[in-house]
């Protein structure tokens, strides 16, 4: 077939405008550049905006001077070092691992259940609890925080841990319901038939077969509700008792008080953390296919 | 032949944990709004009544509906092309994309917030590059408004690209080409046929960016400083600061209410919208 566009390459493929008569396509060409081009270049503008503060987080802290500055002069990892002294922000760092973990762990369990009910039942008053359980993401968590200090006020408690686990839980759960229930309807039923057809139990079934299949959108829902613990900030900030400091408050605290270049360091430590986490994940489970 | 049983009691334990820790202390706070005083003995509206008197509480009310509005907006700007060119893009390319595109909202939001402190600070980076050029003043970026508008909409882009990316990889590819076929050029195609037909999931990014934003108490309190007071600091000062818990509260169900009646009148505009892609 003839070639009707000499830079077809930079149409795309277009085949149906193969039959269109020449004298419209170069007018079609520049159409299209045009767009891609507009687009193309929002796109690089918005990709360049969205990873520059880290990179230059990750720079920054690699400094060898004593100030905050970009580019820094010469490089160093003695900040890092430093780090090893700093107890208090370790200390806020374990106390932040910990109830994440815990908050995780609850989350998958319970989530996990939901999910099953969610994807599977027809029962009316699961489609009020499902937007119940997703409502969280929408509204202010600071309210919610602010609204479970008062209640548990009310009942005669003050803040501790198992409270601060339980509003964790609150917030970071409907991140492991919507990747497993997105999971879950692109399971196919015949397994579950087959399954049951020979002859194994509901829990089998739910083991050796479901499981298994929704492990990458579990894990992945999992992983962003973990990040989403060790990250929280306006729930902790009314939950968490005197004792008890977390990590991404004290930071803010840091940062608050003297920008040094040690907050710069724990700063490249979390994002060297979460990028591991999230290779690791994108590996194991398909993170980005997940959370489309 | 469907799975022994009903399954949804399996959602009994969650929904246990929500009406516990969720929906009574949410009706708590309702109740305590009501009252005068934190240990709840007489009932009043009077916590309503300042906050709808005061034009200093309501323009906090305001001034973070419009914060949501602008900054929602950058993120459409911005958000819209990433996602058509990532749907256009090859599988491993688009993962590269949705990988960096969801590092942002990974990463620490007090982390992020900092580096954009060194970023808009008077020595940061914009402004060793705005007076290299040989501007005398520094930009007043950081503590301003354009610069929560722009730390939220790196933080909250993700919530807009990737609803849009998934209902516009799932629009069939011969219809804008039917559309070309029958003369439409691009600009044409992207404005009758892609944007109509990816309308739905404009519409789920931009409720989850907008309420993402204007309840970014972290972002907007160390990038927008003492000053600048949006509703999440307001309720925080009142509750800690102030000590003043029914007002707090009260603003806390006002605050609340806003972002329902926003999400609820988004929703069913997303709602006709689908309708509309489909017929």
């Amino acid at each position: 077939m003839p070639a009707p566009r000499a830079f077809s390459g930079e149409v795309g493929t277009g085949s149906p405008q193969k039959m269109r008569p020449t004298e419209k396509a170069s007018n079609i060409d520049w159409e299209a550049l045009s767009l891609r081009i507009v687009f193309g270049a929002l796109t690089i503008v918005a990709m360049v905006f969205l990873v520059a503060p880290t990179v230059i987080v990750l720079l920054t802290s690699l400094t060898a001077s004593e100030s905050l500055r970009f580019p820094p002069p010469a490089l160093s990892l003695r900040w890092y070092y430093a780090l090893i002294d700093a107890d208090q922000m370790q200390r806020a760092a374990w106390n932040s691992l910990v109830i994440a973990f815990w908050t995780t762990l609850i989350s998958v369990v319970l989530g996990t259940g939901a999910s099953l009910a969610i994807a599977r039942s027809r029962a009316r008053w699961l489609r009020a609890a499902d937007l119940l359980f997703m409502s969280p993401l929408l509204l202010p968590a600071l309210a919610f925080g602010f609204a479970a200090l008062v209640y548990i006020n009310r009942l005669g408690f003050s803040p501790n841990i198992p409270f601060l686990v339980l509003g964790h839980v609150i917030v970071c759960v409907p991140f492991i319901l919507r990747t497993t229930v997105a999971a879950l309807t692109q399971l196919d039923p015949a397994l579950l038939d087959a399954s049951q057809s020979l002859g194994a139990s509901s829990w089998m079934t739910f083991r050796r077969v479901t499981l298994p299949l929704i492990a990458p959108g579990l894990g992945s829902g999992a992983f962003l509700a973990f990040m989403a613990s060790f990250d929280n900030v306006p729930v902790s900030l009314f939950l968490a008792d005197e004792r008890t400091e977390v990590l991404p408050i004290h930071l803010w605290q840091q940062i608050d008080t003297n920008l040094d270049v040690r907050t710069a360091a724990a700063s490249g430590l979390i994002i060297v953390f979460t990028l591991v986490l999230m290779v690791v994940t994108e590996r194991m489970a398909g993170l980005t296919r997940q959370m489309r | 032949m469907k799975v022994k049983g009903d399954e949804s009691p399996l959602a009994l334990p969650l929904a246990a944990v929500f009406a516990a820790f969720f929906v009574a202390p949410l009706c708590v706070l309702v109740l305590l709004s009501l009252h005068g005083e934190a240990a709840m003995r007489t009932w009043t509206a009077a916590s309503y009544v300042k906050f709808f008197t005061d034009s200093f509480n309501y323009s906090i009310l305001w001034e973070t509906l419009l914060l949501g509005v602008k900054a929602t907006l950058v993120c459409l700007v911005f958000g819209y092309p990433i996602a058509w060119v990532c749907a256009r893009s090859g599988a491993r390319l688009q993962s590269i994309i949705v990988f960096l595109v969801i590092m942002p909202i990974l990463t620490s939001v007090v982390v992020r917030t900092f580096a954009w402190i060194v970023i808009l600070g008077r020595q940061g980076i914009i402004n060793q590059v705005w007076l290299g050029l040989g501007a005398t003043e520094p930009l007043r970026l950081l503590y301003t408004e354009t610069g929560v508008i722009m730390v939220l909409a790196q933080v909250q882009m993700p919530l807009m690209v990737l609803p849009i990316l998934t209902v516009m990889s799932k629009i069939d590819p011969n219809l804008a080409d039917a559309s070309r076929v029958l003369g439409a050029g691009e600009w044409r195609t992207l404005w009758r046929v892609t944007i109509p037909l990816s309308l739905p999931g404009v519409i789920a990014g931009c409720i989850l960016t907008y309420t993402a934003c204007i309840t970014a108490f972290v972002t907007q309190t160390l990038i927008g400083g003492a000053r600048l007071i949006y509703m999440p600091l307001h309720i925080y000062q009142q509750a800690v600061g102030a000590n003043n818990w029914p007002f707090a509260a009260a603003i806390s169900v006002i605050f609340m209410v806003a972002v329902l009646v926003i999400v609820g009148i988004l929703g069913a505009i997303g709602r006709r919208s689908e309708t509309f892609a489909r017929a």
